[in-house]
Protein backbone atom coordinates (compact mmCIF):
# COMPACT_ATOMS: atom_id res chain seq x y z
CA UNK A 1 0.00 0.00 0.00
CA UNK A 2 1.41 3.47 -1.09
CA UNK A 3 1.70 6.37 1.20
CA UNK A 4 -0.87 7.70 -0.90
CA UNK A 5 -3.71 5.40 -0.98
CA UNK A 6 -7.17 5.83 0.77
CA UNK A 7 -10.33 3.39 0.85
CA UNK A 8 -13.35 5.65 -0.54
CA UNK A 9 -16.31 3.98 0.37
CA UNK A 10 -14.76 0.72 -0.12
CA UNK A 11 -12.30 1.56 -3.17
CA UNK A 12 -9.24 1.60 -2.49
CA UNK A 13 -7.68 4.48 -4.70
CA UNK A 14 -4.27 5.28 -5.56
CA UNK A 15 -4.24 9.08 -4.10
CA UNK A 16 -6.83 11.10 -2.94
CA UNK A 17 -7.06 13.50 -5.99
CA UNK A 18 -10.28 13.81 -7.94
CA UNK A 19 -10.96 16.06 -10.87
CA UNK A 20 -14.63 17.62 -9.97
CA UNK A 21 -17.94 17.25 -11.71
CA UNK A 22 -18.30 19.74 -14.61
CA UNK A 23 -14.22 20.90 -14.51
CA UNK A 24 -13.05 17.75 -16.44
CA UNK A 25 -15.81 16.65 -19.14
CA UNK A 26 -15.73 13.29 -19.67
CA UNK A 27 -11.75 12.75 -19.44
CA UNK A 28 -11.02 13.31 -22.84
CA UNK A 29 -9.86 16.64 -23.11
CA UNK A 30 -7.25 16.36 -20.49
CA UNK A 31 -6.42 12.79 -21.79
CA UNK A 32 -4.76 14.52 -24.50
CA UNK A 33 -2.93 16.49 -22.41
CA UNK A 34 -1.72 13.99 -19.97
CA UNK A 35 -2.25 9.99 -18.33
CA UNK A 36 -5.42 10.43 -16.50
CA UNK A 37 -4.70 7.29 -15.36
CA UNK A 38 -2.70 9.15 -12.45
CA UNK A 39 -6.10 10.19 -10.53
CA UNK A 40 -6.81 8.51 -7.71
CA UNK A 41 -10.47 8.75 -9.95
CA UNK A 42 -12.52 11.59 -11.47
CA UNK A 43 -16.27 12.37 -11.38
CA UNK A 44 -17.69 12.90 -14.79
CA UNK A 45 -19.80 16.02 -16.12
CA UNK A 46 -23.08 16.29 -13.97
CA UNK A 47 -25.70 13.85 -16.10
CA UNK A 48 -29.59 14.14 -15.91
CA UNK A 49 -31.68 11.99 -17.30
CA UNK A 50 -32.56 13.94 -20.51
CA UNK A 51 -30.50 15.70 -22.70
CA UNK A 52 -30.22 19.55 -21.77
CA UNK A 53 -28.37 22.24 -23.32
CA UNK A 54 -28.53 24.14 -20.15
CA UNK A 55 -28.26 28.35 -19.52
CA UNK A 56 -27.74 30.78 -22.42
CA UNK A 57 -24.70 32.28 -22.85
CA UNK A 58 -22.19 34.32 -21.41
CA UNK A 59 -22.03 31.32 -18.95
CA UNK A 60 -18.68 32.22 -17.36
CA UNK A 61 -17.58 35.35 -15.02
CA UNK A 62 -14.04 36.17 -13.54
CA UNK A 63 -13.90 37.13 -9.93
CA UNK A 64 -10.94 37.55 -7.65
CA UNK A 65 -9.48 34.35 -6.82
CA UNK A 66 -12.07 32.56 -9.01
CA UNK A 67 -15.05 32.55 -11.56
CA UNK A 68 -18.53 31.98 -11.65
CA UNK A 69 -20.52 29.38 -13.77
CA UNK A 70 -23.75 29.23 -14.68
CA UNK A 71 -23.56 26.31 -17.42
CA UNK A 72 -26.60 24.86 -16.30
CA UNK A 73 -26.36 21.03 -16.20
CA UNK A 74 -25.35 20.62 -20.26
CA UNK A 75 -24.70 17.17 -21.16
CA UNK A 76 -26.10 14.18 -23.30
CA UNK A 77 -28.68 12.48 -21.26
CA UNK A 78 -27.72 9.44 -19.50
CA UNK A 79 -28.69 7.05 -22.33
CA UNK A 80 -26.05 8.53 -25.04
CA UNK A 81 -23.70 8.91 -21.55
CA UNK A 82 -23.74 4.93 -21.23
CA UNK A 83 -23.38 4.27 -25.18
CA UNK A 84 -21.49 6.81 -26.24
CA UNK A 85 -19.31 8.41 -23.80
CA UNK A 86 -18.78 5.27 -21.53
CA UNK A 87 -17.10 3.52 -24.23
CA UNK A 88 -14.96 6.49 -25.16
CA UNK A 89 -13.52 6.56 -21.27
CA UNK A 90 -12.99 3.14 -20.86
CA UNK A 91 -9.98 3.87 -23.33
CA UNK A 92 -8.26 6.43 -21.82
CA UNK A 93 -9.04 5.75 -18.55
CA UNK A 94 -8.70 2.24 -16.38
CA UNK A 95 -10.05 2.60 -13.41
CA UNK A 96 -13.36 2.89 -11.47
CA UNK A 97 -14.83 6.80 -12.92
CA UNK A 98 -17.42 8.53 -10.22
CA UNK A 99 -20.45 9.49 -11.80
CA UNK A 100 -22.08 12.38 -11.24
CA UNK A 101 -25.70 12.64 -11.07
CA UNK A 102 -28.57 15.58 -11.01
CA UNK A 103 -32.07 15.65 -11.28
CA UNK A 104 -35.12 17.86 -11.04
CA UNK A 105 -37.64 15.16 -8.92
CA UNK A 106 -36.31 12.43 -7.38
CA UNK A 107 -38.09 9.85 -9.76
CA UNK A 108 -35.08 11.05 -12.55
CA UNK A 109 -32.74 10.55 -9.67
CA UNK A 110 -33.61 7.31 -8.98
CA UNK A 111 -33.88 6.35 -12.99
CA UNK A 112 -30.29 7.77 -14.06
CA UNK A 113 -29.10 5.83 -10.70
CA UNK A 114 -30.34 2.90 -12.21
CA UNK A 115 -28.83 3.38 -15.49
CA UNK A 116 -25.67 3.96 -13.99
CA UNK A 117 -25.82 1.39 -11.72
CA UNK A 118 -25.66 -1.16 -14.51
CA UNK A 119 -21.84 0.37 -15.92
CA UNK A 120 -18.94 -1.80 -14.71
CA UNK A 121 -16.95 0.80 -14.91
CA UNK A 122 -18.79 3.11 -12.43
CA UNK A 123 -17.03 2.46 -9.11
CA UNK A 124 -19.23 5.47 -7.41
CA UNK A 125 -22.58 7.29 -7.75
CA UNK A 126 -22.11 10.61 -6.45
CA UNK A 127 -25.25 12.82 -5.86
CA UNK A 128 -25.76 16.15 -6.67
CA UNK A 129 -28.59 17.45 -4.90
CA UNK A 130 -28.09 21.22 -5.41
CA UNK A 131 -30.59 21.05 -8.16
CA UNK A 132 -34.12 22.65 -7.72
CA UNK A 133 -36.84 20.72 -6.97
CA UNK A 134 -39.48 21.05 -9.86
CA UNK A 135 -42.43 19.59 -7.70
CA UNK A 136 -41.13 20.88 -4.88
CA UNK A 137 -41.45 24.91 -5.67
CA UNK A 138 -38.21 24.84 -6.99
CA UNK A 139 -36.42 25.11 -4.14
CA UNK A 140 -33.04 22.88 -3.98
CA UNK A 141 -33.47 19.31 -2.67
CA UNK A 142 -30.01 20.12 -0.66
CA UNK A 143 -31.62 22.88 0.96
CA UNK A 144 -33.83 20.51 3.14
CA UNK A 145 -32.67 17.66 5.31
CA UNK A 146 -36.08 16.04 4.30
CA UNK A 147 -36.24 16.36 0.99
CA UNK A 148 -32.14 15.42 0.70
CA UNK A 149 -32.62 12.57 2.65
CA UNK A 150 -35.66 11.43 -0.21
CA UNK A 151 -32.72 11.12 -2.71
CA UNK A 152 -30.93 9.32 -0.98
CA UNK A 153 -33.60 6.95 -0.27
CA UNK A 154 -34.94 6.38 -3.74
CA UNK A 155 -31.35 6.10 -5.27
CA UNK A 156 -30.22 3.46 -2.56
CA UNK A 157 -32.95 1.52 -3.39
CA UNK A 158 -31.54 1.04 -7.02
CA UNK A 159 -28.07 0.45 -6.39
CA UNK A 160 -25.50 -1.30 -4.47
CA UNK A 161 -22.60 1.12 -5.57
CA UNK A 162 -20.93 3.16 -2.81
CA UNK A 163 -23.64 6.45 -2.82
CA UNK A 164 -21.81 10.12 -2.39
CA UNK A 165 -23.88 12.60 -1.61
CA UNK A 166 -22.70 16.09 -2.65
CA UNK A 167 -23.89 19.03 -0.60
CA UNK A 168 -24.64 22.47 -1.83
CA UNK A 169 -22.86 25.03 0.73
CA UNK A 170 -26.08 27.67 -0.03
CA UNK A 171 -27.50 26.25 2.99
CA UNK A 172 -28.40 27.12 7.11
CA UNK A 173 -27.39 24.48 8.61
CA UNK A 174 -25.41 22.04 6.51
CA UNK A 175 -24.73 19.46 9.10
CA UNK A 176 -28.14 18.91 9.41
CA UNK A 177 -28.50 17.67 6.07
CA UNK A 178 -25.23 15.78 6.01
CA UNK A 179 -26.31 13.92 8.61
CA UNK A 180 -29.92 13.49 7.30
CA UNK A 181 -28.44 11.97 4.08
CA UNK A 182 -26.22 9.17 6.46
CA UNK A 183 -29.42 8.59 7.75
CA UNK A 184 -30.77 7.63 4.89
CA UNK A 185 -28.21 5.39 3.86
CA UNK A 186 -25.51 7.44 2.58
CA UNK A 187 -21.99 6.02 1.64
CA UNK A 188 -20.11 9.00 1.75
CA UNK A 189 -20.60 13.09 1.81
CA UNK A 190 -18.79 15.45 -0.93
CA UNK A 191 -18.78 19.29 -0.56
CA UNK A 192 -19.05 21.64 -0.66
CA UNK A 193 -20.70 22.60 -4.59
CA UNK A 194 -20.37 26.08 -5.85
CA UNK A 195 -21.75 29.10 -3.43
CA UNK A 196 -24.08 31.37 -5.49
CA UNK A 197 -22.91 34.56 -6.61
CA UNK A 198 -23.35 37.12 -8.86
CA UNK A 199 -21.14 39.87 -10.79
CA UNK A 200 -22.47 43.03 -12.24
CA UNK A 201 -20.82 44.85 -15.71
CA UNK A 202 -20.52 48.11 -14.99
CA UNK A 203 -20.41 49.57 -18.84
CA UNK A 204 -23.75 47.63 -19.15
CA UNK A 205 -24.97 47.68 -15.79
CA UNK A 206 -26.44 44.19 -16.18
CA UNK A 207 -25.41 41.01 -14.73
CA UNK A 208 -22.26 39.34 -16.71
CA UNK A 209 -23.92 35.63 -16.39
CA UNK A 210 -26.88 35.48 -18.79
CA UNK A 211 -28.47 33.26 -16.03
CA UNK A 212 -27.38 36.37 -13.70
CA UNK A 213 -26.41 34.36 -10.56
CA UNK A 214 -24.34 31.41 -11.06
CA UNK A 215 -22.17 28.83 -8.76
CA UNK A 216 -18.89 30.95 -7.42
CA UNK A 217 -15.63 28.46 -7.41
CA UNK A 218 -11.79 28.84 -6.83
CA UNK A 219 -9.73 29.48 -3.99
CA UNK A 220 -11.54 32.44 -2.88
CA UNK A 221 -13.73 29.38 -1.17
CA UNK A 222 -11.37 27.49 0.10
CA UNK A 223 -11.97 28.83 4.03
CA UNK A 224 -15.23 28.08 3.44
CA UNK A 225 -14.84 24.63 2.23
CA UNK A 226 -12.42 23.56 5.12
CA UNK A 227 -14.88 25.01 7.55
CA UNK A 228 -17.59 22.89 6.19
CA UNK A 229 -15.73 19.88 5.63
CA UNK A 230 -14.25 20.04 9.19
CA UNK A 231 -18.60 20.57 10.14
CA UNK A 232 -19.64 17.51 8.55
CA UNK A 233 -16.79 15.11 9.15
CA UNK A 234 -16.97 15.49 12.66
CA UNK A 235 -20.90 15.30 12.73
CA UNK A 236 -21.13 11.66 10.44
CA UNK A 237 -19.15 8.33 10.37
CA UNK A 238 -19.16 8.31 6.74
CA UNK A 239 -16.31 8.83 4.70
CA UNK A 240 -16.03 12.70 3.74
CA UNK A 241 -14.38 14.46 0.48
CA UNK A 242 -13.62 17.96 0.68
CA UNK A 243 -13.66 20.70 -2.44
CA UNK A 244 -13.68 23.98 -2.59
CA UNK A 245 -11.23 25.98 -4.14
CA UNK A 246 -8.43 23.13 -3.64
CA UNK A 247 -5.58 24.19 -6.15
CA UNK A 248 -1.98 22.49 -4.33
CA UNK A 249 -1.23 19.88 -2.25
CA UNK A 250 -1.18 22.29 0.49
CA UNK A 251 -4.56 22.66 0.18
CA UNK A 252 -5.08 19.06 -0.38
CA UNK A 253 -3.46 18.28 3.38
CA UNK A 254 -5.26 20.85 4.61
CA UNK A 255 -8.52 19.60 3.53
CA UNK A 256 -8.09 16.25 5.03
CA UNK A 257 -6.78 17.30 8.38
CA UNK A 258 -10.30 19.01 8.54
CA UNK A 259 -11.89 15.47 7.63
CA UNK A 260 -11.83 14.68 4.36
CA UNK A 261 -10.77 11.43 3.31
CA UNK A 262 -10.32 12.33 -0.60
CA UNK A 263 -10.16 15.57 -2.32
CA UNK A 264 -11.37 16.95 -5.47
CA UNK A 265 -10.51 19.25 -7.50
CA UNK A 266 -12.57 21.57 -9.64
CA UNK A 267 -11.69 25.15 -11.10
CA UNK A 268 -7.72 24.96 -10.86
CA UNK A 269 -8.03 21.92 -13.71
CA UNK A 270 -9.78 24.89 -15.94
CA UNK A 271 -6.52 27.62 -15.81
CA UNK A 272 -4.23 25.02 -15.66
CA UNK A 273 -5.39 21.65 -17.10
CA UNK A 274 -2.43 19.85 -15.48
CA UNK A 275 -3.29 20.74 -12.03
CA UNK A 276 -4.61 17.41 -10.28
CA UNK A 277 -1.15 15.56 -12.28
CA UNK A 278 0.88 18.56 -10.62
CA UNK A 279 -0.77 18.42 -7.59
CA UNK A 280 -0.32 14.44 -7.50
CA UNK A 281 3.60 15.15 -8.26
CA UNK A 282 3.31 17.37 -5.51
CA UNK A 283 2.07 15.86 -2.64
CA UNK A 284 5.02 13.17 -1.21
CA UNK A 285 7.44 16.72 -1.11
CA UNK A 286 4.66 18.74 0.40
CA UNK A 287 3.88 15.23 2.88
CA UNK A 288 7.94 15.35 3.85
CA UNK A 289 7.81 18.59 4.55
CA UNK A 290 5.04 18.37 7.57
CA UNK A 291 6.42 14.98 8.31
CA UNK A 292 3.39 12.96 7.11
CA UNK A 293 4.46 9.44 6.38
CA UNK A 294 0.90 8.53 5.04
CA UNK A 295 -2.00 10.59 4.48
CA UNK A 296 -4.01 7.78 6.23
CA UNK A 297 -2.53 9.02 9.29
CA UNK A 298 -3.76 12.74 8.89
CA UNK A 299 -7.49 12.45 7.84
CA UNK A 300 -9.79 14.59 10.48
CA UNK A 301 -6.58 15.18 12.26
CA UNK A 302 -7.83 18.93 13.54
CA UNK A 303 -10.03 18.23 16.57
CA UNK B 1 -2.48 21.90 -26.47
CA UNK B 2 0.25 22.83 -25.22
CA UNK B 3 0.81 24.49 -21.80
CA UNK B 4 4.49 26.72 -22.61
CA UNK B 5 6.45 30.08 -21.34
CA UNK B 6 6.66 31.97 -23.84
CA UNK B 7 9.16 35.38 -23.54
CA UNK B 8 7.76 38.47 -25.10
CA UNK B 9 9.95 39.91 -27.97
CA UNK B 10 7.68 43.16 -28.81
CA UNK B 11 4.72 44.64 -27.46
CA UNK B 12 4.24 48.00 -29.34
CA UNK B 13 0.96 49.98 -30.05
CA UNK B 14 -0.59 50.09 -33.05
CA UNK B 15 -3.95 52.60 -32.58
CA UNK B 16 -5.09 53.94 -29.45
CA UNK B 17 -5.94 50.99 -27.34
CA UNK B 18 -5.26 48.25 -29.58
CA UNK B 19 -1.44 46.50 -29.33
CA UNK B 20 0.86 44.48 -30.85
CA UNK B 21 2.45 41.28 -29.27
CA UNK B 22 5.20 38.98 -30.17
CA UNK B 23 6.16 36.49 -28.12
CA UNK B 24 8.90 33.28 -28.72
CA UNK B 25 8.47 29.90 -27.28
CA UNK B 26 7.43 26.46 -28.57
CA UNK B 27 4.22 26.88 -31.05
CA UNK B 28 4.49 23.19 -32.44
CA UNK B 29 0.57 22.84 -31.23
CA UNK B 30 -0.80 25.96 -33.21
CA UNK B 31 -1.78 24.21 -36.58
CA UNK B 32 -4.08 26.13 -38.32
CA UNK B 33 -5.03 29.42 -38.69
CA UNK B 34 -7.83 30.80 -36.89
CA UNK B 35 -6.62 29.31 -33.33
CA UNK B 36 -6.17 31.02 -30.46
CA UNK B 37 -3.77 31.10 -27.54
CA UNK B 38 -4.83 31.12 -23.30
CA UNK B 39 -2.74 34.10 -21.45
CA UNK B 40 -2.66 33.72 -17.62
CA UNK B 41 -1.59 36.95 -15.96
CA UNK B 42 -0.94 37.80 -12.60
CA UNK B 43 -3.57 38.34 -9.81
CA UNK B 44 -6.26 37.21 -12.70
CA UNK B 45 -8.08 33.59 -11.98
CA UNK B 46 -9.26 32.52 -16.17
CA UNK B 47 -6.53 32.67 -19.11
CA UNK B 48 -7.38 35.56 -21.59
CA UNK B 49 -8.09 33.98 -25.15
CA UNK B 50 -6.35 35.82 -27.59
CA UNK B 51 -6.22 35.17 -31.48
CA UNK B 52 -3.06 33.98 -33.57
CA UNK B 53 -2.13 36.49 -35.77
CA UNK B 54 0.91 34.98 -37.24
CA UNK B 55 3.20 32.42 -35.89
CA UNK B 56 6.29 30.68 -37.39
CA UNK B 57 8.51 27.69 -36.08
CA UNK B 58 9.16 29.85 -32.63
CA UNK B 59 7.30 32.96 -32.22
CA UNK B 60 3.60 33.64 -32.48
CA UNK B 61 2.44 36.84 -32.70
CA UNK B 62 -1.13 38.57 -31.53
CA UNK B 63 -2.86 41.64 -31.54
CA UNK B 64 -4.94 42.56 -28.87
CA UNK B 65 -7.60 45.55 -27.82
CA UNK B 66 -7.38 47.03 -24.27
CA UNK B 67 -10.88 46.35 -22.92
CA UNK B 68 -10.20 45.08 -19.34
CA UNK B 69 -7.88 44.24 -16.58
CA UNK B 70 -6.57 41.44 -18.21
CA UNK B 71 -5.40 43.27 -21.76
CA UNK B 72 -4.24 46.20 -19.43
CA UNK B 73 -1.72 44.26 -17.73
CA UNK B 74 -0.74 42.71 -21.17
CA UNK B 75 -0.60 46.91 -22.56
CA UNK B 76 1.71 47.33 -19.84
CA UNK B 77 4.35 44.56 -20.53
CA UNK B 78 7.76 44.82 -21.58
CA UNK B 79 10.25 42.64 -24.17
CA UNK B 80 12.35 39.95 -21.74
CA UNK B 81 8.98 39.64 -19.82
CA UNK B 82 7.63 35.91 -19.75
CA UNK B 83 3.92 34.73 -20.31
CA UNK B 84 2.27 31.26 -19.45
CA UNK B 85 0.10 30.19 -22.73
CA UNK B 86 -2.14 27.33 -23.28
CA UNK B 87 -1.03 27.04 -27.51
CA UNK B 88 -2.75 25.53 -29.72
CA UNK B 89 -6.88 26.13 -29.17
CA UNK B 90 -9.55 26.46 -31.32
CA UNK B 91 -10.13 24.34 -34.93
CA UNK B 92 -9.31 27.41 -37.14
CA UNK B 93 -10.20 27.71 -40.75
CA UNK B 94 -10.49 25.33 -42.98
CA UNK B 95 -8.45 26.40 -46.21
CA UNK B 96 -9.55 23.69 -48.49
CA UNK B 97 -12.94 25.21 -49.28
CA UNK B 98 -11.58 28.61 -50.13
CA UNK B 99 -11.97 28.81 -54.13
CA UNK B 100 -9.43 30.77 -56.14
CA UNK B 101 -10.75 34.04 -54.88
CA UNK B 102 -11.27 33.82 -51.27
CA UNK B 103 -12.81 36.85 -49.95
CA UNK B 104 -12.03 37.69 -46.28
CA UNK B 105 -13.46 40.19 -44.28
CA UNK B 106 -12.32 41.49 -40.71
CA UNK B 107 -13.77 44.05 -38.03
CA UNK B 108 -11.78 45.62 -35.54
CA UNK B 109 -9.72 43.24 -34.09
CA UNK B 110 -11.35 40.67 -35.38
CA UNK B 111 -8.88 41.33 -38.39
CA UNK B 112 -5.29 39.83 -36.67
CA UNK B 113 -6.74 35.64 -37.66
CA UNK B 114 -7.15 36.92 -40.79
CA UNK B 115 -3.60 38.18 -41.41
CA UNK B 116 -1.81 34.11 -41.33
CA UNK B 117 -4.62 33.02 -43.52
CA UNK B 118 -4.64 35.79 -46.26
CA UNK B 119 -0.53 34.38 -45.92
CA UNK B 120 -1.65 30.64 -46.24
CA UNK B 121 -4.04 31.36 -49.20
CA UNK B 122 -1.62 33.71 -51.20
CA UNK B 123 0.86 31.04 -50.79
CA UNK B 124 -0.86 28.52 -52.41
CA UNK B 125 -1.47 30.76 -54.96
CA UNK B 126 -5.04 32.15 -54.44
CA UNK B 127 -6.16 35.65 -55.62
CA UNK B 128 -7.15 37.24 -52.08
CA UNK B 129 -9.59 40.10 -51.87
CA UNK B 130 -9.84 41.56 -47.96
CA UNK B 131 -11.95 43.91 -46.87
CA UNK B 132 -10.92 45.48 -43.38
CA UNK B 133 -13.88 47.55 -41.27
CA UNK B 134 -13.36 50.18 -39.00
CA UNK B 135 -15.20 52.58 -36.85
CA UNK B 136 -13.01 55.32 -37.60
CA UNK B 137 -9.40 56.59 -39.52
CA UNK B 138 -7.96 56.45 -36.20
CA UNK B 139 -8.65 52.84 -35.27
CA UNK B 140 -7.39 51.14 -38.87
CA UNK B 141 -4.34 48.78 -39.29
CA UNK B 142 -2.78 46.19 -40.98
CA UNK B 143 -3.98 47.82 -44.36
CA UNK B 144 -0.42 47.89 -45.61
CA UNK B 145 0.63 44.43 -44.25
CA UNK B 146 -2.24 42.99 -46.38
CA UNK B 147 -1.44 44.61 -49.25
CA UNK B 148 2.24 43.49 -48.80
CA UNK B 149 1.42 39.87 -48.66
CA UNK B 150 -0.37 40.65 -52.27
CA UNK B 151 -4.21 41.06 -50.93
CA UNK B 152 -6.83 43.54 -52.89
CA UNK B 153 -7.63 45.40 -49.48
CA UNK B 154 -10.50 47.47 -48.86
CA UNK B 155 -10.68 49.70 -45.80
CA UNK B 156 -14.25 50.58 -44.51
CA UNK B 157 -15.25 52.76 -41.72
CA UNK B 158 -18.65 53.70 -40.64
CA UNK B 159 -17.98 57.33 -40.13
CA UNK B 160 -16.47 57.75 -43.72
CA UNK B 161 -13.34 59.67 -42.18
CA UNK B 162 -11.12 56.76 -44.37
CA UNK B 163 -11.55 54.22 -47.18
CA UNK B 164 -15.33 53.32 -48.18
CA UNK B 165 -17.62 54.65 -45.57
CA UNK B 166 -19.83 52.01 -44.35
CA UNK B 167 -19.54 48.77 -43.30
CA UNK B 168 -17.94 45.72 -44.93
CA UNK B 169 -21.00 44.53 -46.39
CA UNK B 170 -20.68 47.52 -48.54
CA UNK B 171 -17.78 47.22 -49.95
CA UNK B 172 -18.21 43.38 -51.71
CA UNK B 173 -15.62 42.69 -54.94
CA UNK B 174 -17.89 41.78 -57.80
CA UNK B 175 -16.35 38.04 -58.03
CA UNK B 176 -15.27 36.10 -55.54
CA UNK B 177 -15.83 32.20 -54.24
CA UNK B 178 -15.91 31.31 -50.97
CA UNK B 179 -15.41 33.87 -47.74
CA UNK B 180 -13.88 33.81 -44.68
CA UNK B 181 -14.57 36.16 -41.09
CA UNK B 182 -13.93 37.42 -37.84
CA UNK B 183 -15.54 40.27 -36.03
CA UNK B 184 -18.75 41.38 -33.64
CA UNK B 185 -21.58 39.22 -33.87
CA UNK B 186 -23.64 41.97 -35.91
CA UNK B 187 -21.00 41.97 -38.56
CA UNK B 188 -20.94 38.24 -38.88
CA UNK B 189 -25.28 38.04 -38.68
CA UNK B 190 -24.94 41.36 -41.65
CA UNK B 191 -22.25 38.70 -43.66
CA UNK B 192 -25.01 35.54 -43.12
CA UNK B 193 -27.46 37.58 -44.57
CA UNK B 194 -25.50 39.43 -47.63
CA UNK B 195 -23.29 37.07 -48.84
CA UNK B 196 -23.43 35.17 -51.82
CA UNK B 197 -21.45 32.19 -51.20
CA UNK B 198 -20.34 29.75 -48.31
CA UNK B 199 -17.84 30.70 -45.90
CA UNK B 200 -16.43 30.27 -42.20
CA UNK B 201 -17.04 32.66 -39.22
CA UNK B 202 -15.43 33.14 -35.98
CA UNK B 203 -17.06 33.00 -33.01
CA UNK B 204 -16.08 35.08 -29.85
CA UNK B 205 -17.64 34.10 -26.29
CA UNK B 206 -16.50 34.14 -22.27
CA UNK B 207 -14.29 31.07 -21.93
CA UNK B 208 -13.93 29.20 -18.40
CA UNK B 209 -11.31 27.12 -19.83
CA UNK B 210 -10.66 27.76 -23.71
CA UNK B 211 -10.29 23.97 -23.79
CA UNK B 212 -13.54 22.39 -24.52
CA UNK B 213 -13.94 21.20 -20.83
CA UNK B 214 -15.91 23.53 -18.71
CA UNK B 215 -18.94 24.28 -21.27
CA UNK B 216 -18.83 27.91 -20.61
CA UNK B 217 -19.39 28.59 -24.28
CA UNK B 218 -21.77 26.47 -25.50
CA UNK B 219 -23.96 27.35 -29.05
CA UNK B 220 -26.87 25.28 -30.48
CA UNK B 221 -25.86 24.65 -34.58
CA UNK B 222 -27.81 23.09 -37.00
CA UNK B 223 -25.13 20.07 -36.51
CA UNK B 224 -25.72 20.05 -32.40
CA UNK B 225 -24.27 21.74 -29.69
CA UNK B 226 -20.42 23.14 -29.72
CA UNK B 227 -18.00 24.57 -27.67
CA UNK B 228 -16.74 27.79 -29.53
CA UNK B 229 -13.22 27.19 -27.89
CA UNK B 230 -12.76 23.60 -29.20
CA UNK B 231 -15.26 22.53 -31.76
CA UNK B 232 -14.91 25.76 -33.34
CA UNK B 233 -14.27 29.30 -32.90
CA UNK B 234 -14.75 28.74 -36.97
CA UNK B 235 -18.09 27.42 -37.83
CA UNK B 236 -19.36 26.85 -40.97
CA UNK B 237 -21.90 29.32 -42.09
CA UNK B 238 -24.14 26.78 -43.07
CA UNK B 239 -24.95 25.12 -39.87
CA UNK B 240 -24.82 28.55 -37.55
CA UNK B 241 -28.11 28.64 -35.78
CA UNK B 242 -28.66 32.68 -34.73
CA UNK B 243 -30.62 32.69 -31.47
CA UNK B 244 -32.85 35.93 -31.88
Amino acid sequence: MGRLNVNLCGIEIDNPIIPASGTFGFGYEFAQAYDINCLGTFSFKGTTKDARFGNPTPRIAECYAGMINAVGLQNPGVHKVISEELPKLSKCFNKPVMANISGFAVEDYAYTCEMLDKESQVGWLEVNVSCPNVHGGGMSFGTSPEAAAEVVRAVKAVTTKPVIVKLSPNVTDIVAIAKACEDAGADGISLINTMLGMRIDLKTRKPVIANKMGGFSGPAIFPVAVRMVYQVANAVKIPVIGMGGVSSAEDVIEMMLAGATAVEVGAANLINPYACRDIINDLPRVMDKYGIDNLNDIIGGVK
Amino acid sequence: MKQGIFKISLNEKLVDNVYKMVLQGDTSDITACGQFINIQLDGLYLRRPISVCDCDDTSVTIIYKVVGKGTEQMAKMTVGETLDVLTGLGNGYDLSTSGDKPLLLGGGVGVPPLYMLAKKLIASGKKVSVILGFNTASEVFYEQEFKDLGCDVTVTTVDGSYGTKGFVTGAYPEDYTYFYTCGPEPMLKAIYKTAETNGQMSFEERMGCGFGACMGCSCKTIAGYKRICKDGPVMLKEEILWED
